[in-house]
């Protein structure tokens, strides 16, 4: 069926995740559940990784997919799901933050 | 989220419906509500507000925690009229981020030079329609200026509802259009959703000043749609 949705199929997260499972990945999806202050990515945003470490979308502007991304490895092997938070305001939890002074709630949850 | 889940969730996507992807952040388990599903009880309440308002969110309800990934289509612009104007309207609202398409039957106007990368049907807008119909998350703009291609898509917007419906044309050509709507089984109320002369009131004079003014009042359309369903939630 034609595409009538304008989707992007190479950038779209939830479509190269379907991709993914089609091709035996196992993966994680990571999604940004809250935000307060300036934060750079909106509700609803996703990541998705796989084992290897490759991930497609975003969940900041660069500033925490790492973090989240290493995250994501335990997700998959437990099959567990968590939530992160991430903030300036938080230094004593997280080493990683957002240099925009926001502060974001990442739920990480295994997919497929 | 489940492979099926997914798949379902992005064959909504594809086919642009609204859909809801309820997460239980307790466990992960998910449901996908479309829209259009029988809704109720206060958990229903606060899924419709989520499909008006678009805004995803956690909801809690029923002694836990969901989240609510609302997935809304992404807005699209049917313009009627391969014209000098929208020329000028197709790159500009790529630019702010619509999926544009071009509709004219006249194969003069409606040439691949005149609009590259564009997605462009040199055929009538109700054949054209019957294969990629209109929707609520679409805008229309009539700019043949031409009854005998303009009207018919405005039937259409305006019976689906359209978020935006717009048509060129001077107040005296717009009310004869209102006439011959009228005639046509369009009620006063409905043809009155009729942004025209198109445009917002910015003394746009050029071809592309008045696609700058057609853009901006879909625009203004869109959002001011977001914010009513906003400030309504917030109330409730």
């Amino acid at each position: 069926m034609e595409n009538l949705s304008a989707l992007d199929d190479r950038r779209d997260p939830l479509l190269i995740a379907e991709r993914w499972i089609k091709d035996g990945r196992a993966l994680a999806l990571a999604t940004v559940v809250e935000t307060w202050g300036s934060a750079p990515r909106p509700v609803g945003s996703h990541l998705v990784i796989d084992t290897e470490g490759n991930f497609e979308g975003s969940v900041s502007g660069g500033c925490v997919e790492g973090a989240v991304v290493a995250e994501a490895a335990d997700v998959i092997e437990t099959g567990a799901p968590r939530l992160l938070e991430f903030g300036v305001a938080d230094e004593t939890a997280w080493e990683v933050g957002l240099s925009c002074g926001g502060r974001i709630k990442v739920y990480v949850e295994p997919l497929g | 989220m489940r492979a099926e889940a997914l798949r379902a969730l992005n064959a909504e996507r594809r086919a642009r419906r609204a859909a809801i992807l309820v997460t239980d952040l307790a466990d992960g388990s998910d449901r996908l509500v479309r829209e259009g599903d029988v809704l109720s009880g206060q958990f229903g309440e606060a899924l419709q507000r989520a499909f008006r308002s678009g805004k995803s969110g956690t909801v809690e309800a029923e002694g836990g925690s969901f989240f609510l990934n609302v997935h809304l289509p992404p807005p699209r612009i049917v313009a009627i009229g391969a014209v000098h104007i929208s020329q000028a309207l197709a790159p500009m609202a790529r630019i702010a981020g619509f999926d544009i398409e071009i509709i004219d039957p006249r194969t003069a106007f409606a040439t691949p030079e005149r609009f590259p990368e564009t997605r462009l049907a040199a055929e009538w807008p109700e054949d054209v329609f019957k294969r990629r119909p209109l929707d609520a998350y679409t805008a229309l703009a009539a700019l043949t200026h031409d009854p005998k291609i303009d009207d018919f898509p405005l039937k259409a917007a305006l019976e689906t509802g359209c978020f935006y419906v717009g048509a060129l044309g001077s107040r005296k050509t717009h009310a004869k259009r209102l006439a011959r709507l009228a005639e046509a089984g369009v009620t006063d109320e409905a043809s009155g959703r009729i942004h025209a002369p198109i445009g917002l009131d910015i003394g746009a004079a050029s071809p592309a000043e008045i696609a700058v003014a057609v853009l901006a009042q879909i625009v203004a359309a869109l959002r001011s749609r977001g914010l009513a369903a906003v400030t309504e939630s917030r109330a409730a």
